[in-house]
């Protein structure tokens, strides 16, 4: 079948043990498209998007959020290698102990009242990003007995166009829960290390912060249909 | 050389005090894509996301993009001769709610190289492990009969992509079937 997406490196649709998508999954095939200036075009969002505030998720609110402060920085491109610059990334995550400010959240672990869990960043020229928040926590959620997920930041990006649309969760290479997780090992093997981020000494910032490193690659606007065996 | 695109991950269920402020608290004024300053004719768009039970998807989130009343998109891509409408940016963002609807409140787009008029609509939700993508055309419009990318779906499926006209003037509805046997055409974009 013929794909804009390189479905080698992607999620399918269908997985059985993440059990949410029994019902949700569309079972008929997609319709290839070409794209029009619809997906060639896509929503831009300025300087007025973000306040400065926004990518430090330690000084949002009138004291410091417990945990383990973390830096998190990347660099964004599309598949051409071509640096995205401003480009609107969306993060949130739980707080230290593994828990999301939203009011559906029932986890029975503390809320952080100087944790809000969400920022927002504009890349810079050369397309890079840096959040300093603290690390999230693993949560336990209802797919199977005894199921958690693994700590995981999730990012949304816009990117250029239609097409360069972008929403993933940022894991931690080495999280022994990584493999226990059905939503992580729906991605195939060979790109699950594209979802991970790394430990860098070289964005930890001395007597201060961890520093982790995230790059993400994003589909450009022309991609060509190619023949893929998924 | 390519570059291999990072792996999508779902959105999950706590997305809202971070992609839809507001929204817990019950303000829906996201869905307002079209001010009283937005030239073109002034629609009400009633989208419902389901399962495949017909049970409403609740913890959802769709995203629309489209043209102007006069077929242009707030987007430097677009070179075509006409002045985008500068109070309207095109894109429009709503969770869904305990019916699994969204209510936007936009302009009917004008048509762009030829195309039906339409809007295209990103989907998020748990359990799709990648968006989806579909496109909202509205029914009765003269032009969906020779619109490409409409006719690239099959003519049982043609009616998924599809708004119907509601008996209220301006306002139109849309159901996404996520799975099952009305299910909606997603389109490989």
């Amino acid at each position: 079948m013929h794909s804009h997406l390189d479905l080698e490196n992607q999620p399918g649709y269908q997985y059985p043990s993440y059990h949410s998508t029994a019902k949700r999954a569309p079972s008929r095939s997609l319709i290839l498209m070409p794209h029009t200036l619809t997906e060639r075009t896509g929503p831009v969002f300025g300087k007025t998007a973000v306040s400065p505030t926004d990518a430090d998720l330690t000084r949002q609110r009138a004291g410091e959020p417990l945990g383990q402060r973390m830096i998190v920085e990347g660099r964004v491109r599309d598949d051409d290698g071509n640096p995205l610059a401003n480009t609107l990334i969306e993060i949130w995550q739980t707080n230290a102990a593994g828990r999301y400010t939203h009011k559906l959240d029932d986890f029975c672990a503390p809320l952080d009242p100087n944790f809000s869990g969400h920022g927002r960043i504009l890349t810079d020229k050369d397309g890079k990003y840096r959040f300093l928040t603290i690390k999230p926590g693993a949560y336990p959620w209802n797919n199977h007995r005894n199921a958690w997920r693994p700590a995981h930041i999730h990012f949304s990006l816009f990117g250029p166009s239609f097409v360069s649309r972008f929403m993933t969760q940022m894991y931690f290479s080495g999280d022994p829960m990584l493999e226990l997780d059905p939503v992580f090992q729906s991605i195939p093997d060979k790109a699950k290390h594209r979802a991970l981020a790394n430990f860098d000494i070289g964005l930890t910032e001395e007597k201060f912060a961890l520093g982790f490193r995230f790059d993400m690659v994003l589909r450009g606007p022309d991609a060509t249909p190619e023949e893929s065996h998924v | 050389m390519k570059l291999v695109p990072t792996a999508i991950q779902p959105i999950g269920p706590f997305f809202h005090f971070a992609l839809t402020p507001g929204w817990e608290s019950g303000d829906r004024s996201a869905g307002v894509m079209a001010g009283p300053n937005t030239l073109g004719e002034h629609i009400t768009l009633r989208i419902r996301l389901l399962d495949r039970d017909a049970a409403p998807v609740t913890n959802g989130m769709l995203e629309l993009w489209q043209a102007d009343a006069n077929g242009k998109y707030n987007h430097p891509a677009d070179t075509q001769p006409k002045t985008a409408d500068p109070n309207f940016h095109g894109f429009g963002r709503l969770a869904t709610d305990d019916a699994g609807l969204s209510i936007f409140e936009t302009v009917k787009p004008g048509q762009v190289e030829g195309q039906a008029p339409h809007i295209n609509v990103t989907i998020f939700a748990p359990g799709l492990l990648r968006p989806v993508y579909t496109r909202l055309y509205f029914e009765g419009d003269p032009a969906n009969a020779s619109d490409q990318v409409l006719n690239l779906a099959p003519a049982d499926r043609r009616p998924t992509l599809l708004a119907r006209p509601a008996a209220e003037p301006g306002t139109w509805h849309f159901d996404i079937y996520l799975q099952g046997p009305c299910e909606t055409v997603f389109f490989d974009v």
